[in-house]
C-alpha cells in the first residue's frame, strides 16, 4: 500500500470553501487529512460536496461532548468538525476522512472522525459513517462548513492517494 | 458593504489554486445547510435541556425520599 499526498493547501485568506479538483483517478482510496478553525461563530462540521453535488448522502453520526453523548442522522455530506471560534486559541479541530473505491461505479462509502480543541466546556469527538449513493467516480471535492463561517487563516487541507499493493508494504511518499 | 463569499480552488491535475467567488447556487447551498444545521443544533440542545431538568427533579425525589447522594450516584451508574 502506498500513501501519496496528491495536494495540500493551507489559507493564506479566509474562505467559504475549499475545493480539490481534477483529482488524479489513479489511486484506490482518498484520505483527507483536515486542520480547521471558522473565522468566526460558534461550531460547526464540515460536510463535503462531491462532484459538485451536495444530494445523495446518509450520514450517521455519534459524539460526546463532554458532557453528554449524542447520536444523530443527516442527509448531508457530513465528514469532520471545522471547530468553533470560541476554542482555544490558536487551535485547530482536526477530522480524518477516508473515501473508499472513489472510481469504482458504485456507492461511495465515507468514514470520518474528528475532535475540536478547547480547554473550555465543550469539545466534540464525533465519528461519521457516510455514505454517497452515486455511482460515478469521484474527480471533485468541496468543503464548507455548516455553521455558515468562513474556514479561518491557516486553516489547512491535505488530500491523499491511497495505493494497494500486493507486497503488503506500507510506504508514505 | 455586502461580503463577497469566496472558495479557494486546487487544481490537482497541475497544482495551482485559485480564489474565486461562490455561485448562487452554492451560496444559496450554503445558507440551506445553515438553516438546518442551526434546527438540528437547536434540538440538541432543548433535548439536552430537558434531560438536566428531569434528572435535577429526580435527584429530588430520590432525596425527599431518604437516599442518600452516594446511594443516588449508583444509581446513575
Amino acid at each position: 500500500m502506498t500513501m501519496t499526498l496528491i495536494e495540500t493547501k493551507t489559507l493564506g485568506t479566509a474562505a467559504a470553501a475549499i475545493e480539490f479538483t481534477s483529482i488524479p483517478q489513479t489511486h484506490t482510496d482518498l484520505v483527507l487529512l483536515i486542520s480547521s478553525r471558522p473565522a468566526s461563530g460558534a461550531i460547526g462540521v464540515i460536510l463535503a460536496a462531491l462532484n459538485g453535488s451536495s444530494a445523495n448522502f446518509t450520514s450517521r453520526q455519534i459524539e460526546g461532548n463532554g458532557s453528554s453523548p449524542n447520536s444523530g442522522t443527516s442527509t448531508t455530506g457530513r465528514v469532520g468538525v471545522v471547530g468553533d471560534s470560541g476554542d482555544t486559541a490558536n487551535t485547530f479541530a482536526s477530522s480524518k476522512v477516508y473515501i473508499t473505491n472513489y472510481t469504482a461505479s458504485t456507492a461511495k462509502v465515507i468514514s470520518a472522525d474528528a475532535v475540536n480543541e478547547t480547554n473550555g466546556t465543550t469539545a466534540y469527538q464525533i465519528l461519521y459513517s457516510t455514505l454517497w449513493n452515486n455511482t460515478a467516480a469521484i474527480t471533485s471535492i468541496s468543503l464548507t462548513s455548516t455553521s455558515g463561517a468562513n474556514f479561518a487563516v491557516g486553516s489547512t487541507v491535505s488530500l491523499y492517494g491511497i495505493t494497494k499493493g500486493s507486497s503488503g508494504g506500507v510506504v508514505v511518499s | 458593504m455586502t461580503e463577497v463569499l469566496t472558495k479557494v480552488v486546487v487544481n490537482c491535475a497541475d497544482g495551482t489554486s485559485e480564489i474565486v467567488p461562490l455561485s448562487p447556487a452554492e451560496i444559496a447551498q450554503r445558507e440551506t445547510d445553515r438553516l438546518a444545521w442551526e434546527a438540528q443544533e437547536a434540538e440538541r440542545l432543548a433535548l439536552e435541556a430537558a434531560k438536566a431538568e428531569a434528572q435535577a427533579s429526580a435527584v429530588a425525589k430520590l432525596e425527599a425520599l431518604g437516599l442518600t447522594a452516594e446511594e443516588i450516584a449508583a444509581l446513575k451508574n
